[in-house]
């Protein structure tokens, strides 16, 4: 653990934003897990997507369960909203939260342990029920809070650091989500921030709900010969299907590719994910295929990441229940309590 | 691209900016860390042991550290590296157990210095703890050349002065001959010496051959020549309204002096722009402190007279231009000329050598400027034991050079008078050691202090103006000397790569606070070494002067390049390095003085 805190002085010339902030505004405290923790590097990668995508600090709201994982709400985005739930119960809360006040950005972290064990459950009922929300998962494959033991999402075969070798079936978070109906889905590893800070901010702009799965190596107790998320065993059996360039309405558009490999894809809020092809045929916009194609791709050891499946028309829970536009927690006790005439119009509807 | 050779001496030096832009090249950080400390004694001896007089230039020095300064490009201004070094002369308790003891014996050589200025002091100071029978003549009555008689007392106090040279008298084998000049190097050459060194200075002060000079001469007087009759105590008064001519620190030292002597209205006045004059910003700072003007474009057309006496100076006003080159020329600017009246001219406008003591038929060859003939590395002149140094060398510089330059020539005397080839130089000594001493725990203070440049006291103005022997400054106290000390970055705890330990995990990129780090694919070899990886960068590498610091090729087949001008040595990389494959290693480097001395 790092006890100094990180220096204020930056680089002469670190550039601002359009709310003329800089990359480091967006930073929170200094990260108190261990050396090297891959989680560390999602955050980096957060405090450059909002920072990139010029978002207001006080719009976003950051939630998290228990873990390490859990844990990193602490280490970014210093000046936003933040809720560290109950284990496990991050995704009802957000919802709670999304469902009071629509207005503000939502990022729900969480791990393997607290998305995939206690809290698989909760995980797949905001999923599917499509709460506008970036959810990532720092999927680490392996409880290091506890030192060490297997995870849900570990591999079937993949071996502890003390050499103990995994008999139970991984539980695979993408494939799930896109069961689940996820409208964004996507796979990325901390060690490549190159693709993940498109893909969160991507997904920051995504209307509906969005999902990351980010290996993220834990150095301490997964990174050996024998794991599968290991720094080394992800570069090696890393197939990326496409790359991604998350262009604003407001970015000049200027794609250097060849027409015919960049797939083109307007989201809700005018933004364009402009998709660089690397494997041919993989269409990132029919959810059947990105399935099958996933599951052969695992069938042969390899870790597909990119951007898997993108639905630009999605709805979110406020389409599906209609609520008004104004925030709930804006509406005032008339709006909210509009009397007996009221009550009985609706009672005489359902007679 | 080649990997860094970091463990080639200069390396590194390069990253401790300002030891590596100090002449005499003294550990800055290494002291620094030991005032912080409060061991001002021990502070107080490494720089004895590198700059001979840190009670002088703590005052005096003309700071080129400072400017090189890792402080001064991550926030506004640079760490107090001189004043501090003041602190530690300051407060350090009795030296004089700490200081080399007289040789044990005579070593049976004879060397003559001429002058008694840094320079030859410097020589004395390394050549007498070896048993050499020192000789040094000087013109003055008392020592320390241009230390004593041309920086005022309110800048320098005496006591000063008399303790730094009685450190060197002390060592032994040191015999001052005051009121003595050599006014015939054949003479000096003739008594058998084995050898010489000439550390006379530059001790004749520019004139201006003007209009109106030889009539008003009783009050147009030289700067230096000036100062030191008022260091000696022969001149203590001056008239009420003064001219000072020139825009250097001799000049900026006449103004303030004329001001304590009864200068009232005193201005200077410069041919140059105020942002062009060779005065150090301080000086200037300090001159215009004491409601002194700075004239700036006005060159001096005649000194006007009446009945003998001068009545003032008539100057042309200028305009600078400049050439398709960007050479600046100063053109009239068309206005009318403008007379300034005063009652006293003082003229610093620079000084020069002169040896008129030197014969021509004995050997001694001089360049085309009248200059010795002199070897840069070993000063050694057209004959083989004359040996010069200091301003005498290579002209008018400032304490810290002359310091540098005698301890060279005592490199070249020592080997000359061993039969030892003088054109071998001695290496310094380095060392880089783990600052390692737990997790997260470093043998130094890696907290980076957000303070701003603090300033030193100075006595009250009315007070200070009352007494040309009343020192300005009253330095730093210990709880400023201890903040001004935790702003500086101990750049020479350096940031070491060990390739083979590093598993691409971008915790030290994601920490950084100054975005030093980047991995990135690696550069085809070019002229330069670099090809287009200063532009690749995190945060491009513009600053040409700072080097980059590139690994070898990592297993993804990417490299570590970091920029070393920004780094704060906060050592937060290393913190945050799971292998370990990042340490921060103190780099300490001596110089290699006569004798295999160090400091």
């Amino acid at each position: 653990m790092t006890y100094i805190l990180k220096p204020q002085l930056h680089h002469p010339n670190l550039p601002k934003n359009g709310l003329g902030f800089t990359r480091r505004d967006y930073e929170g405290s200094v990260s108190t897990l261990c050396a090297g923790c891959g989680h560390d590097s999602i955050s980096a990668g957060i405090i450059q997507a909002c920072f990139e995508l010029e978002l207001p600090p006080h719009r976003v709201a950051k939630l998290s369960g228990i873990g390490c994982s859990s844990k990193t709400p602490d280490y970014f985005l210093g000046a936003s909203h933040g809720f560290n739930t109950v284990h496990g119960r991050m995704p009802s809360v957000l919802t709670g939260a999304n469902l009071a006040n629509r207005d503000l950005i939502y990022l729900g972290v969480s791990g393997d342990g607290d998305s995939a064990s206690i809290g698989l459950g909760q995980f797949a009922h905001a999923i599917r029920r499509g709460v506008n929300m970036l959810y990532i998962v720092e999927n680490n494959g392996v409880y290091g809070l506890t030192k060490g033991q297997f995870s849900a999402t570990s591999d079937r075969g993949s071996k502890s650091k003390k050499g103990v070798v995994n008999h139970d079936t991984g539980i695979d978070m993408v494939g799930l989500a896109l069961q689940m109906g996820a409208t964004f889905v996507a796979r990325s590893f901390s060690g490549d921030k190159d693709q993940l800070v498109p893909l969160i901010k991507a997904g920051l702009a995504h209307k509906g709900a969005a999902f990351i799965d980010c290996i993220s190596p834990c150095v301490q107790f997964n990174n050996h010969n024998g794991s599968t998320k290991s720094f080394d065993y992800v570069r090696e059996h890393n197939e990326a299907v496409n790359r991604l360039d998350m262009i604003t309405p407001r970015d000049p558009i200027t794609v250097g590719y060849q027409p015919g490999e960049t797939v083109k894809v307007q989201q809700h809020d005018g933004s364009i994910l402009a998709l660089h092809k690397l494997a041919e045929l993989y269409n990132p916009t029919n959810r059947a295929q990105a399935l099958g194609y996933l599951q052969a791709r695992q069938a042969r050891g390899q870790i597909v990441t990119g951007l898997l499946f993108v639905d630009p028309e999605a709805g979110d829970l406020h389409d599906a229940v209609g609520t008004v536009d104004t925030p709930l927690n804006q509406l005032n006790e008339a709006e909210l309590v509009p009397g007996q005439s009221a009550l009985d119009r609706i009672n005489q509807a359902l007679r | 691209m080649q990997r860094t050779r970091e463990l080639e001496p200069d390396y590194f030096h390069k990253v401790v900016d300002c030891q590596w832009a100090c002449p005499a090249h003294t550990p800055v950080p290494e002291y620094i860390r030991l005032i912080a400390e409060g061991r001002y004694s021990e502070a107080y001896m490494i720089n004895w042991k590198s700059n001979v007089f840190p009670g002088i230039l703590g005052r005096t020095c003309d700071r080129p550290c400072e400017p090189a300064c890792r402080r001064g490009r991550v926030e506004e201004e640079p760490v107090a590296i001189c004043r501090l070094k003041r602190v530690a002369a300051d407060h350090k308790d009795d030296v004089t157990g700490l200081m080399p003891p007289p040789a044990a014996r005579p070593n049976g050589k004879r060397i003559a210095l001429v002058g008694c200025g840094p320079a030859s002091l410097t020589v004395a100071r390394d050549l007498a703890p070896l048993g050499y029978q020192l000789t040094i003549f000087d013109k003055d009555t008392k020592s320390a050349g241009m230390i004593r008689s041309q920086i005022p007392r309110f800048r320098l106090p005496e006591e000063v002065i008399d303790e730094e040279v009685g450190y060197i008298h002390a060592l032994g084998g040191v015999e001052m001959r005051f009121g003595t000049p050599i006014d015939s190097l054949k003479a000096l050459v003739a008594q058998d010496y084995d050898a010489i060194f000439v550390g006379s200075g530059a001790p004749r002060g520019r004139d201006l051959d003007l209009p109106g000079r030889q009539e008003a001469a009783a009050n147009i007087h030289i700067g230096i020549d000036w100062l030191s009759s008022v260091s000696f105590g022969h001149i203590d008064k001056i008239g009420r309204r003064v001219i000072v001519l020139g825009g250097g620190n001799t000049a900026m030292d006449c103004c303030r002096t004329s001001r304590r002597l009864g200068g009232e209205e005193v201005k200077v006045i410069v041919r140059s722009g105020f942002e062009e004059m060779k005065a150090s910003p301080w000086e200037k700072e300090d001159a215009m402190h004491e409601d002194i003007p700075i004239l700036n474009f006005r060159v001096p057309k005649a000194f006007t007279h009446e009945d003998g006496k001068l009545t003032g100076v008539l100057f042309e006003i200028v305009k600078a231009e400049f050439d398709d080159r960007g050479r600046r020329r100063l053109v009239p600017a068309g206005e009318p000329d403008e007379h300034h009246a005063c009652d006293d001219v003082l003229v610093a406008v620079g000084q020069e050598n002169a040896f008129p003591w030197i014969e021509t038929d004995i050997g001694l060859a001089f360049d085309e400027w009248h200059m010795p003939q002199v070897d840069p590395a070993t000063f050694q002149s057209t004959i083989p034991n004359v040996f010069f140094g200091g301003d005498a060398a290579f002209g008018p510089k400032n304490i810290i050079w002359a310091v540098s330059q005698g301890h060279d020539a005592a490199v070249s005397i020592h080997k000359f008078c061993q039969g030892e080839d003088i054109a071998v130089r001695p290496p310094p000594g380095a060392t880089l050691v783990s600052q390692k001493m737990g997790i997260h725990e470093w043998s130094y203070d890696n907290d980076v202090s957000n303070d701003l440049r603090y300033r030193v006291p100075q006595r009250e103005k009315a007070e200070a103006l009352k007494s040309v022997r009343v020192e300005v400054e009253l330095g730093f106290d210990l709880s400023q000397a201890l903040a001004e000390a935790q702003r500086c970055l101990n750049c020479d705890v350096q940031t070491v790569f060990a390739d083979k330990l590093c598993i691409e995990c971008d915790a030290c990129v994601d920490i950084c606070p100054m975005d030093c780090i980047t991995f990135t694919e690696d550069a085809p070899d070019t002229e330069d070494g670099e090809g287009d990886l200063r532009e690749r960068l995190k945060a491009p590498a513009t600053n040409l002067t700072q080097d980059l610091y590139v690994s070898g090729k990592l297993p993804t087949g990417r490299v570590m390049a970091k920029d070393e001008d920004v780094c704060l040595h906060c050592g937060l990389c290393a913190e945050r390095c799971p292998t370990g494959a990042w340490d921060m290693q103190k780099f300490y480097l001596e110089m290699t003085h006569a004798g295999g001395q160090r400091g």
